[in-house]
């Protein structure tokens, strides 16, 4: 074996490889990596909690915090892995409005909740595995294959809609599918949650443990973060990206499932500009866009601080207007963020 | 340091000090260079050869220490101000752009005007004074950059220097990127400035071309500068020693190796241009120099076999197994390649030391802690100087980097280790120790095919050695009947077939 006789070396010296400097700053960057995100979300909670007590504070403002939140979250978990792996998914908010017509127009057709919903999913899944074959065949950039799906998957939906709401039979209307995102009732408190808040935080843990505990998830990082090095290592490239964008779109497909289930209705124009707060939120949840770097807690934390920025604005009575100012500056602090971390390792 | 001329050095450096932290990068550098003299600076990696750099460009400021330049202080608020007092750096990497023509790299960020206008014509006859200035008219000025060869762009680097005037020119490294027919047409340039009156400071670790070029020569060890001479009184084994701190008495261990069955066998290996009907067998406990020219094709053989170039004809029998295979088949066949590009290719500098030693060899299901306690083992066996294996592989030295490039192969615990340029751009003391780790690879009955650009170390590690010239590979000779010249002619002939 290769054992070396290690009393017979000099130790080499601890000079110019920067070690101590660079461990000082990756603990400080891992800090602030991990709970950067966290500690503004505590401090904008806190901030809503001091300003606005008795209607930000409260137990059905935090329910309709995460409800709102829930579809950006449950997309994001899958941007999260596409993210890591280098790529980029625009056409997230036009495959949630196709995913709501589809459910819609599949119960019209007679078919039972569970049956729309996954064909739903489907629907979602087709556009990744599209996204995911054009990317590795054509080898074209994900950032125009989504772009072009992006208002392709748009106009089919609304052409599969005829260019209007479709709204299901109010004899189905009472079945669970409608019902995810509801906020409960009293005598329902033993739920905590409504189904479709405890479904984001069941994928959350999923995708969590997918992407640390399976070689599939390692294989993600090792992509986005050289693709050449995972070739030499043996990793399947290709398959890889198309399985990326398979499993990323499940859960756009997902997040339409509980879109619809909010809407009830299926709406092609729903769901506009959704993919840049998706995208937003695993940034702010510290993902690189450069790929190999990123988590699912984190961008959950992106998310929550999102809405929580958007609810406490609105309980404050704030316009619109200053809502969407503060979004940004954080989206661009998050930024900030991340160059910081990059300027340790160059 | 030694005053070789009572006049006023060029640039000179006195007890230059820096510190990052805890860790002292420069702990006292004496330092001089004058005008029409090339000076070496030799060290190995880590010795703070790149903190002296960014020091001199104004990139970092000295804790301690003077520098003047023509007897006046100097001392560089940022690297434009390097420039404008004189000092130019040629890095490693070219720092040019791609899109633009040779004059406009040339005279960038000083582009001649008139008024908001940009001179074209005054440009242009600027920019061929420089080209000029440096023997290569030819190179028109308006030519786009991307169409160059990296001699020639690395020359448009030195001309944008030159342009500005410059006083003191720094190379870093400047032959690594070049071909064998380039290295000494870049030589007379050298010389040919040293007689115009610059200074010329050479970082290299090639002490060849240190002996070669350079009048003098400063050592650094450990931050500081351990001594210097001028070049020829020296011999080269004396310069090693004082870049080390220790002799280097057998650099290339052979213990006796024991050659056993054929392993892989390559027959008739054409691929889309390189290389060309390539044969020849791998045996158990041999290893198997490819010398050749950079562009004789080694590189593509050796993707060839791995299957990450295409293959158009031509036999790979590893084992019972013949035919091509993509990389995963490769690595499961027991067969494991080490790229020539560390950076680019070779290892995935995002991510921790763990993660790369352990892609090839992930199941299904990843234990991080079984990943880490791993990779703990390697770490240690192969000296890998690191605080731990969730490090990122980007904060490693070069030759450390490297160490944990080998690592994957053998945690992976390949049978057959293609080594492409194994000991690129890494230190002496790195290097012995992936010697080692070769000959006791040879000693358990491995395959190793090593390609190398560095004859000395082809001769020492190898068995038997084969050349390759123009995508063709010639018989693979044993090394005591073999010498440098021999492969030299070989490798330039251009006629010799296999």
């Amino acid at each position: 074996m290769t054992t070396r006789n290690t009393t017979s070396r000099p130790a080499l010296p601890v000079l110019d490889y920067g070690t101590e400097t660079s461990t000082h700053w990756q603990r400080v960057g891992s800090v602030l990596n991990s709970l950067g995100p966290l500690m503004a979300l505590m401090l904008v909670f806190a901030f809503f909690s001091v300003e606005r007590p008795t209607r930000f504070f409260t137990w059905p403002n935090f329910q309709i915090i995460l409800i709102h939140m829930a579809v950006v979250a449950t997309a994001a978990l899958g941007m999260t892995c596409v993210i890591v792996s280098g790529g980029i998914d625009l056409s997230v908010g036009s495959s949630i409005a196709l995913c709501t017509v589809v459910i819609a127009q599949c119960i019209i057709a007679g078919q039972s909740p569970v049956v729309s919903a996954i064909c739903g999913i489907l629907a979602c899944m087709c556009i990744g595995l599209l996204i995911g074959l054009l990317v590795t065949t054509l080898k074209l950039s994900p950032f125009i294959v989504t772009l072009g799906l992006w208002g392709a998957v748009r106009g089919f939906a609304k052409w599969c809609s005829g260019d209007t709401n479709v709204n299901p039979p109010t004899r189905v209307t009472h079945t669970w599918l409608f019902h995810l995102l509801d906020i409960l009732h009293d005598d329902q408190w033993q739920r905590i949650f409504p189904i479709g808040v405890w479904i984001m935080f069941a994928l959350t843990i999923v995708v969590g443990l997918i992407l640390r505990y399976t070689r599939f998830g390692r294989h993600v990082f090792a992509i986005g973060s050289n693709e050449q090095t995972a070739r030499l290592c043996g990793v399947r490239v290709e398959l890889g990206k198309v399985m990326i964008y398979l499993f990323a779109t499940f859960f756009v497909g997902i997040a339409g499932v509980l879109e619809f289930s909010h809407l009830r209705i299926g709406d092609p124009t729903t769901a506009d500009g959704l993919e840049l707060n998706v995208i937003a939120a695993v940034v702010i949840g510290g993902a690189s866009m450069t790929g190999g770097q990123g988590g699912v807690a984190g961008t959950l934390v992106g998310a929550m601080l999102m809405t929580v920025v958007n609810n406490g604005c609105t309980e404050m009575g704030m316009a619109t207007s200053i809502q969407q100012i503060v979004t940004g500056v954080i989206i661009v602090l998050a930024a900030v963020l991340d160059h910081f971390r990059h300027r340790r390792s160059t | 340091m030694t005053q070789v001329q009572s006049n006023i050095p060029r640039l000179q450096m006195q007890g230059v000090r820096k510190r990052f932290g805890e860790s002292i990068a420069l702990a006292g550098v004496d330092f001089a260079v004058s005008s029409g003299e090339v000076m070496a600076l030799v060290g190995e990696n880590g010795a703070g050869k790149s903190t002296l750099m960014k020091i001199l460009s104004g990139a970092y400021q000295p804790d301690e220490g003077e520098m003047w330049l023509d007897g006046k202080p100097y001392r560089p608020s940022g690297p434009h101000a390097a420039r404008s007092a004189g000092v130019a750096m040629i890095y490693q990497e070219l720092s040019l752009a791609r899109h633009l023509s040779v004059m406009e790299n040339i005279l960038l960020g000083m582009e001649p005007t008139l008024g908001p206008l940009m001179n074209w014509t005054q440009m242009r006859q600027r920019a061929a004074e420089a080209m000029a200035q440096l023997g290569r008219p030819d190179i028109r000025p308006d030519r786009p950059l991307a169409e160059l060869s990296i001699a020639e762009q690395q020359l448009v680097e030195i001309a944008r220097a030159v342009a500005v005037g410059c006083r003191v020119l720094v190379l870093d490294e400047p032959t690594s990127s070049l071909t064998l027919n380039d290295i000494p047409r870049l030589f007379d340039l050298v010389r040919r400035l040293r007689s115009q009156g610059l200074a010329i400071v050479y970082i290299s670790h090639f002490l060849e071309e240190v002996r070669e070029i350079s009048d003098r020569f400063t050592v650094l060890r450990d931050g500081q500068s351990v001594g210097g001479d001028s070049t020829p009184a020296v011999p080269t084994a004396k310069i090693i020693a004082m870049m080390v701190g220790r002799d280097v008495a057998d650099l290339y261990p052979r213990s006796p190796r024991q050659r056993g069955a054929a392993l892989l066998e390559i027959d008739g290996l054409s691929g889309d241009r390189k290389p060309i009907g390539a044969s020849f067998t791998l045996h158990h406990g041999e290893v198997l120099g490819i010398a050749g020219l950079v562009g004789a094709g080694r590189t593509e053989l050796v993707r060839s076999i791995f299957g990450l170039n295409p293959v158009r004809s031509g036999q790979i029998k590893l084992g019972h197994y013949s035919g091509a295979r993509p990389p995963a088949q490769c690595w499961r066949a027991g067969m494991g390649m080490l790229s020539e590009d560390r950076k680019v290719e070779g290892l995935a500098i995002g991510l921790s030391i763990a993660d790369n030693l352990t892609l090839t060899r992930l199941g299904p299901f990843v234990s991080p802690l079984r990943l880490l306690s791993d990779s703990r083992a390697w770490v240690r066996r192969l000296g890998i100087h690191c605080l731990s294996p969730r490090q990122r592989v980007g904060d490693l030295s070069g030759g450390n980097q490297q160490k944990v490039a080998i690592a994957r192969l053998l945690h992976h615990d390949v049978d057959v280790f293609l080594l492409d340029e194994p000991t690129r751009g890494i230190d002496i003391g790195s290097k012995a120790e992936i010697y080692r780790v070769i000959d006791e690879l040879a000693c358990r009955g491995k395959a190793v095919l090593m390609v190398s650009s560095y004859l000395p170390e082809l001769l020492g590690v190898c068995d038997q050695v084969a050349v390759m010239c123009k995508g063709r590979l010639s018989a693979p000779v044993p090394v005591d009947q073999i010498n440098e010249h021999q492969i030299m002619l070989a490798a330039t002939a251009g006629t010799e077939a296999a």
